[in-house]
């Protein structure tokens, strides 16, 4: 345990001390909260607003409004459609650590004498990944509650902030944003492998952000809804896709593969 | 752990990569405390031997005990009782000089980590660098303090791939002193490096490898064994007489003359000499010198390289 520690420590040490990744870091999340929040400001102070029927939200987002209605059910539609733009937050952001982290060690040669200390494989690969996720998870975690609490001070209708505590939100935050963070680690490493520059390395793990980025037209089109059962499939999903990245990370982090295959 | 006999022993030690077998067969042993020397050409398998004994490589045939523990089997406790330091001196950059020995102290489970590092950087001359990152550190510095990191954990066993590659004459010197201080330690240093003056200066013996062993032995013994031993003889004016006044001797088996000097190859020019200086001057020579030819490693390297490549080609 006290090797991971290390190594998480020693990993925010050196990539925080990369403006790229402190940009991205601290950047996206900003923005991924005060984005909602400034169209939640805007659509509640809108007189058009008032007016709306809940016939003009997507037939299918109905059963998700519950009791509410009219421009209250429209409310809780705009503030669940960020749902999944929160998502997308510990996906990029262990990403862009661990991309920097692992090509960076590349590029330095600093992993051969770190892979000739007793430290396991697995150690390695959960100090790294850690190092990636906690930041991730934080500040998905921070900007949720920012979101919600301001949410709570805009909405007048307590019903539609409460609406933002329901299982959605809370399997959402809790459970599928830290299994989208290990999913983003294990692809940075398995990238970060057959690559020299960790912009290289970001930016085809970036791909991996389109199937999150789909959801979210999808939803916002009214072709996919999100709603309890299909986020608790998601979480199962990425249950399984994470073990199977998990294992071939670990295939591709050992030390016969790092000294002898990554070019 | 073996106190006594060899800390090394490899057997038929080998490694592939796909086809390409870049070390093939190697068998030799380190005794404790000693400074043994791998030298080969670029792509000899020098640095694939260190990473096999370093338990960082997995070996395709043969086996290899390091420090008393299997490689292959036995790795994480290869580990523990090792200390590398690769070609590249592999420093984190943006880190200090103390929070790159702590990480690094931290990954062996150094229990004093603290006064180890005091130690090592007051040792190496770094001490009052140590808040500042590595990355403002000079190669020959950056070179030390790798080499800290690499006795942090007080290893038994030392692989110091190519140290002085890179430094200037400077920080060479510093680098080579400080392996020096090291062997009257009395630890045991794997030495590769391409400055054969250095590996005949600091190793103890010296392995030539280039895929396969080509030789195994003291320097000295090399020598000897290559070239022989030569006495020069400096005289005021060297003639035929001379020449064939030592041929006579039945212990040397080579006289050649070369400008006012005689070279006699003898077998022991320390109960020999007396006699052939004796001959030398009942034939009437001005005895100016007398001395030993000294042949360099260099000189011993590039004939067995030379005849390593005669036998491939004769092969092909």
């Amino acid at each position: 345990m006290e090797r991971i520690k290390a190594i998480i420590i020693k990993e925010w040490r050196e990539v925080f001390k990369n403006k790229f990744v402190l940009f991205t870091v601290s950047f996206l999340p900003l923005m991924i909260t005060a984005l909602p929040l400034i169209i939640l400001y805007f659509a509640g102070s809108s007189e058009g607003f008032a007016g709306i029927s809940t016939a003009d939200l997507p037939p299918q987002f109905e059963p998700l409004c519950g009791d509410l209605v009219g421009s209250d059910c429209m409310l809780y539609y705009i503030v669940t459609q960020f749902l999944l733009l929160f998502m997308m937050v510990p996906v990029i952001v262990p990403m862009t650590i661990a991309s920097y982290s692992i090509v960076g060690e590349k590029t330095t040669r600093t992993l051969e004498p770190l892979l000739a200390t007793p430290v396991t494989t697995i150690e390695i690969l959960v100090g790294k990944g850690l190092a990636g996720v906690i930041p991730a998870v934080l500040t998905t975690w921070i900007g949720y509650l920012i979101y919600a609490a301001g949410a709570y001070l805009m909405v007048s209708n307590s019903a539609v902030v409460s609406k933002l505590f329901d299982p959605l939100w809370m399997i959402a935050i809790f459970l599928v944003g830290p299994l989208l963070s290990l999913m983003g680690v294990s692809i940075s490493v398995m990238i970060s492998s057959r690559v020299n520059d960790p912009r290289v390395a970001e930016q085809i793990s970036g791909i991996f952000v389109l199937p999150v980025v789909g959801l979210f037209i999808g939803q916002m089109t009214g072709m996919i809804l999100v709603n309890e059962t299909f986020i608790l499939w998601l979480a199962a999903a990425l249950l399984v896709l994470d073990t199977i990245l998990f294992y071939f990370a670990a295939q591709i982090f050992q030390r016969e593969t790092i000294l002898s295959r990554w070019k | 752990m073996i106190k006594n006999g060899p800390i090394i022993v490899t057997e038929k030690l080998t490694k592939s990569f796909g086809e390409i077998v870049a070390v093939n067969q190697l068998t030799l042993s380190v005794n404790r405390g000693e400074v043994f020397g791998l030298l080969g050409p670029n792509g000899s398998g020098k640095t694939t031997t260190v990473r096999m004994l370093a338990a960082l490589l997995i070996p395709s045939g043969g086996t290899a005990r390091v420090a008393g523990f299997q490689v292959g089997e036995n790795d994480q406790d290869i580990r523990r009782k090792i200390g590398l330091l690769p070609e590249s001196p592999g420093l984190y950059d943006s880190l200090s000089a103390e929070q790159n020995l702590a990480f690094f102290g931290s990954m062996y489970g150094v229990e004093n980590i603290a006064e180890q590092i005091q130690k090592y950087l007051e040792l190496l001359d770094l001490w009052n660098r140590r808040y500042e990152p590595v990355g403002t550190f000079s190669k020959g510095m950056r070179q030390k303090l790798a080499i800290a990191r690499a006795l942090l954990h007080e290893p038994d066993v030392l692989f110091l791939d190519e140290p002085t590659s890179g430094l200037d004459p400077q920080a060479s010197r510093l680098v080579r002193e400080f392996i020096e201080d090291l062997k009257g330690e009395g630890r045991t240093i794997i030495l590769t490096t391409h400055n054969l003056e250095e590996a005949d200066r600091l190793c103890d013996r010296v392995a030539v490898i280039s895929g396969h062993l080509l030789a195994l032995d003291a320097p000295g013994e090399l020598r000897r064994k290559i070239f022989g031993r030569k006495v020069v003889f400096h005289l005021q004016e060297a003639n035929q007489a001379l020449v064939g006044a030592l041929k006579k001797f039945p212990f040397v088996s080579d006289v050649q003359s070369v400008d006012n000097k005689i070279l006699a190859a003898v077998e022991n020019p320390e109960e020999q000499n007396p006699q052939l200086i004796r001959a030398l001057i009942d034939g009437g020579a001005e005895l100016q010198f007398v001395g030993e030819l000294k042949r360099r490693l260099e000189d011993v390297y590039l004939e067995l390289m030379g005849a390593n490549k005669d036998n491939n080609h004769g092969k092909n």
